[in-house]
């Protein structure tokens, strides 16, 4: 394994002070690799996940990045730290078109490489140049989420934050996106992930943690946890499934 | 008789419009209205006057108009000394009461502030009427049919140049993209890497400035006092809410309309009046399409 890429370590924090929500969580990820963030509603997964992007208090501990300490940094600052974040709601803007959505994503880049990395972005998301003038709310579920992974791939980011990709979408756009995401992890990127759907995030990912209460309970590869009485019958259809 | 009505009518609206240009952005922006924004007017208005009052006209008028290069500059001085009034009152003031309290108490502190630089004003420069000059000008006689003040055609023509420059502005440069994303979700801005101070700042900037020079082509129609902008206020509420919040051509076509309803206002009620019709409008808006004549979609910058 090498040089932890991100390190978030005995995390505190959350939206109202004196109630947090983490409870000292925390979580590595490797450069290349593929985690998944995994545990009840209310765990505090998003929490966690937004803690680390820069939006949600940081009360004690310590987020680096790439050896630097980005504890509670804001979020432009993370972009030029190769962070991108891509949150589950209103992750893009509907009053913008596609075009304008990936100029704004691209500011943090000077104007030559910020026309390269849209034209690489166009390729590589040939739908979203069908629909370059149209505005962000007339997309289905499936082609914002495509724009929102588009947008924050434009600063070529070595580590990738997405909570709940697969939210909202139907099981054939989950396992195309699961699928740009695995290859995305092939070319390097480093991605974490929050996943609702266990048995979805399993098939992909390379290591998970999976949260209560705001703190960590258990981590591992999704062989070892599969292989878990826990795990089985809260996640994996032993008892009830969720999501 | 009509045609002179209507051309007064589209000469005021265009100062309307300009006022209620940077209202409209600074209130879906920021996301509440400033009614402060009229005292930016009367600012800018006087800090031409002074600055004026220090060089002197050292050069004559730029014939046919009744100033020259002298108030341009001063124009210039007083579009930049209120955006830094304006982020200094957003420091003060706005900052701290958007961080920790309700979208109305940064209402009623827009309020405060509006008295404050009211009465600041009245304190130094006095209560009395005062002019940019005293030249006359001659009116221009348009085909027999009406005459306008070269000052009103430079006003109009100023106006037009002004929203074709903020459309191309909001629609192609990053920081355009990012304050019309800003309005719509100010969190996303960071997270796509765009740095939400900095839309902020420059919302007031812009905003600042335009009323500024909205205070300088009034000061150079009617006399400057400290109440110009005050009674600007309701007008330039009438107008950019008919645009829809946010709206830069609704914001124009809402105070044409409000400067022709004024001046046609004439032919159905006294002229004492007058000042009535922009509130009469606000109402009837309100009440029929809140969202603005041309909005559907709220708050959003266009």
């Amino acid at each position: 394994m090498s040089m932890p890429l991100l390190t978030a370590s005995d995390l505190v924090g959350g939206y109202r002070p004196g109630l947090p929500i983490l409870h000292g969580a925390g979580i590595q990820v490797s450069a290349g690799e593929f985690v998944a963030l995994i545990g009840p509603n209310g765990a505090g997964k998003s929490t966690l996940m937004k803690a680390i992007a820069g939006i949600v208090p940081i009360w004690s501990g310590q987020v680096e990045l790439a050896g630097r300490v980005v504890t509670n940094t804001p979020p432009h600052r993370l972009a030029e730290a190769e962070l991108a974040f891509v949150p589950q709601t209103n992750n893009v803007f509907t009053s913008l078109t596609i075009d304008e959505n990936l100029r704004l994503g691209a500011a943090a880049l000077s104007r030559g490489q910020a026309g390269q990395a849209l034209a690489r972005s166009y390729e590589a998301f040939p739908d979203l140049t069908r629909f370059r003038n149209v505005p962000a709310r007339a997309l289905s579920g499936g082609q914002r989420q495509m724009l929102a992974v588009a947008r924050a791939l434009l600063t070529s980011p070595k580590l990738l934050m997405l909570d709940e990709p697969s939210a909202g979408l139907s099981p054939l756009m989950v396992s195309d996106v699961f699928s740009r995401l695995k290859a995305l992890v092939h070319d390097g990127v480093a991605i974490l992930m929050v996943e609702q759907n266990v048995k979805a995030a399993f098939s992909v990912a390379d290591r998970a943690y999976v949260l209560t209460e705001g703190r960590n309970r258990l981590d591992g590869t999704p062989e070892h946890l599969s292989a878990m009485d826990e795990i089985v019958e809260l996640y994996l259809g032993g008892g009830g499934r969720k999501h | 008789m009509l045609f002179q009505v209507l051309a007064d009518g589209i000469l005021t609206g265009s100062i309307i419009a300009l006022g209620a240009i940077g209202l409209t952005l600074t209130m879906s922006v920021l996301r509440f209205p400033n009614f402060a924004h009229a005292e930016l007017i009367t600012f800018g208005a006087y800090i031409a006057l002074a600055v004026l009052g220090l060089t002197g006209a050292f050069m004559g008028p730029l014939a046919p108009l009744s100033f020259g290069l002298p108030l341009i500059l001063a124009t210039v001085v007083a579009m930049a000394a209120t955006a830094v009034l304006a982020l200094l009152i957003d420091r003060l003031v706005y900052r701290k009461l958007r961080a920790r309290s309700k979208k109305m108490t940064v209402v009623f502190g827009s309020f405060g502030v509006s008295l404050l630089v009211r009465m600041s004003i009245l304190l130094v420069f006095g209560g009395a009427a005062t002019y940019y000059s005293t030249a006359l000008q001659r009116a221009i006689r348009v085909g027999g049919l009406f005459r306008v003040m070269p000052d009103q055609v430079f006003t109009l023509g100023l106006t037009i140049i002004i929203v074709v420059g903020l459309h191309l502005f909001l629609k192609f440069t990053r920081l355009g993209l990012a304050m019309r994303a800003y309005a719509e979700n100010p969190q996303l801005v960071g997270i796509y890497g765009y740095d939400s101070e900095r839309v902020l700042r420059w919302t007031w900037i812009i905003g600042a400035a335009l009323a500024a020079l909205a205070g300088v082509l009034y000061g150079l129609t009617v006399q400057i006092r400290p109440e110009i902008g005050f009674h600007l206020l309701l007008p330039l509420f009438a107008a950019a809410i008919m645009g829809g919040v946010g709206n830069v051509h609704g914001a124009v076509l809402g105070g044409l309309i409000v400067g022709l309803a004024e001046s046609l206002s004439i032919y159905l009620i006294p002229p004492g009046y007058k000042m009535a019709v922009p509130f009469l409008l606000l109402l009837l808006i309100l009440y029929l399409r809140p969202t603005g004549l041309f909005g559907s979609a709220k708050g959003a910058v266009r």
